[in-house]
């Protein structure tokens, strides 16, 4: 690590890169995902051809994504306010982002069948 | 010690301080005075500092219930289609919801990128161009999105 360097790394550090990561990541699929749904204004045929290409086995992996980087994002901001506005939260910064690592595995595999299902009866049949 | 050490403090020079001939006075560091030129930035970073917060808690329920909705129950992604987005925002509940979430969630997305271009971007060249891009294409986003909920017309075709 270079000297003089403000990243300590370890958990603290970490959290605050993925928070970064996830945050950029979603603000961007948010102006496309403006744009797609101003296609109602268009015709309903040119937003369900632009659906339908989001009801692939692909983009299913992608919107897995998306849902990975919104629970973290969401968990851990809660962390953040909790950190920022409870007077214990800095003691306890450690231990409540090991909570959200937590809740966030539970999460993403409660939401693999329901977000990945229909894809996976596409690629290997009913 | 014996008792003939000198003491470690010599005789005060001069006459000493007292009611009649009080020490000069020193203002504390960085105290405000009428000279002090006023602050020009006012508080908008400690509000933007606040209002992550505030709408980050805001949108934790909009977007998660949102996610919910479109991606998992009923089918998840399969049912959604021009009848399904007609059939919610008949509702102004739904259009109040969509509504909202889109102006806390480009705004405070918009903020967070400031943040990150601020502490990536050195050049002031640099900062003033991606600035300048993001909040045309904020607006741009929140305006296009704000006219599509007000607008929709089920029966367009």
């Amino acid at each position: 690590m270079p000297a003089g360097t403000l990243y300590r790394g370890r958990e603290g550090m970490w959290s605050w890169v993925a928070h970064r990561v996830t945050g950029v990541l979603i603000f961007f699929f948010l102006f496309v995902h403006v744009l797609d749904t101003a296609l109602v204004r268009v015709s309903p045929e040119a937003y369900d051809e632009v659906v339908a290409t989001y009801k692939t086995p692909i983009v299913a992996l992608l919107e897995y994504g998306l849902v990975a980087a919104i629970l973290f994002h969401a968990l851990n901001g809660l962390r953040v306010i909790a950190v920022d506005f409870w007077s214990k939260g800095p003691r306890y910064q450690k231990q409540m982002l090991w909570t959200v690592v937590g809740i966030w595995v539970v999460l993403m595999a409660g939401s693999l069948y329901p977000v990945l299902g229909h894809a996976a009866r596409e690629l290997f049949g009913s | 010690m014996s008792a003939d050490t000198t003491s470690a403090i010599g005789p005060v020079e001069g006459t000493a301080y007292d009611v009649d001939n009080p020490a000069p006075y020193i203002e504390a560091p960085r105290k405000r005075t009428g000279r002090t030129p006023r602050a020009t930035r006012g508080n908008f970073e400690m509000a933007a500092w606040l209002f992550m917060r505030l709408s980050g808690v805001v949108l934790v329920v909009l977007v998660l219930g949102h996610l919910l909705i479109q991606l998992f129950l009923d089918g998840g992604v399969s049912k959604i289609g021009f009848a399904f987005v007609a059939g919610r925002w008949a509702s102004p509940f739904w259009q109040v919801w969509d509504l909202l979430m889109l102006w806390l969630a480009m705004l405070h997305g918009a903020n967070g990128l400031r943040t990150v271009i601020n502490d990536y971007a050195e050049r002031p060249n640099t900062r003033l161009w991606l600035k300048g891009l993001l909040y045309t294409a904020t607006v741009f986003t929140i305006l296009l999105g704000t006219l599509v909920i007000f607008t929709f017309d089920p029966n367009i075709r």
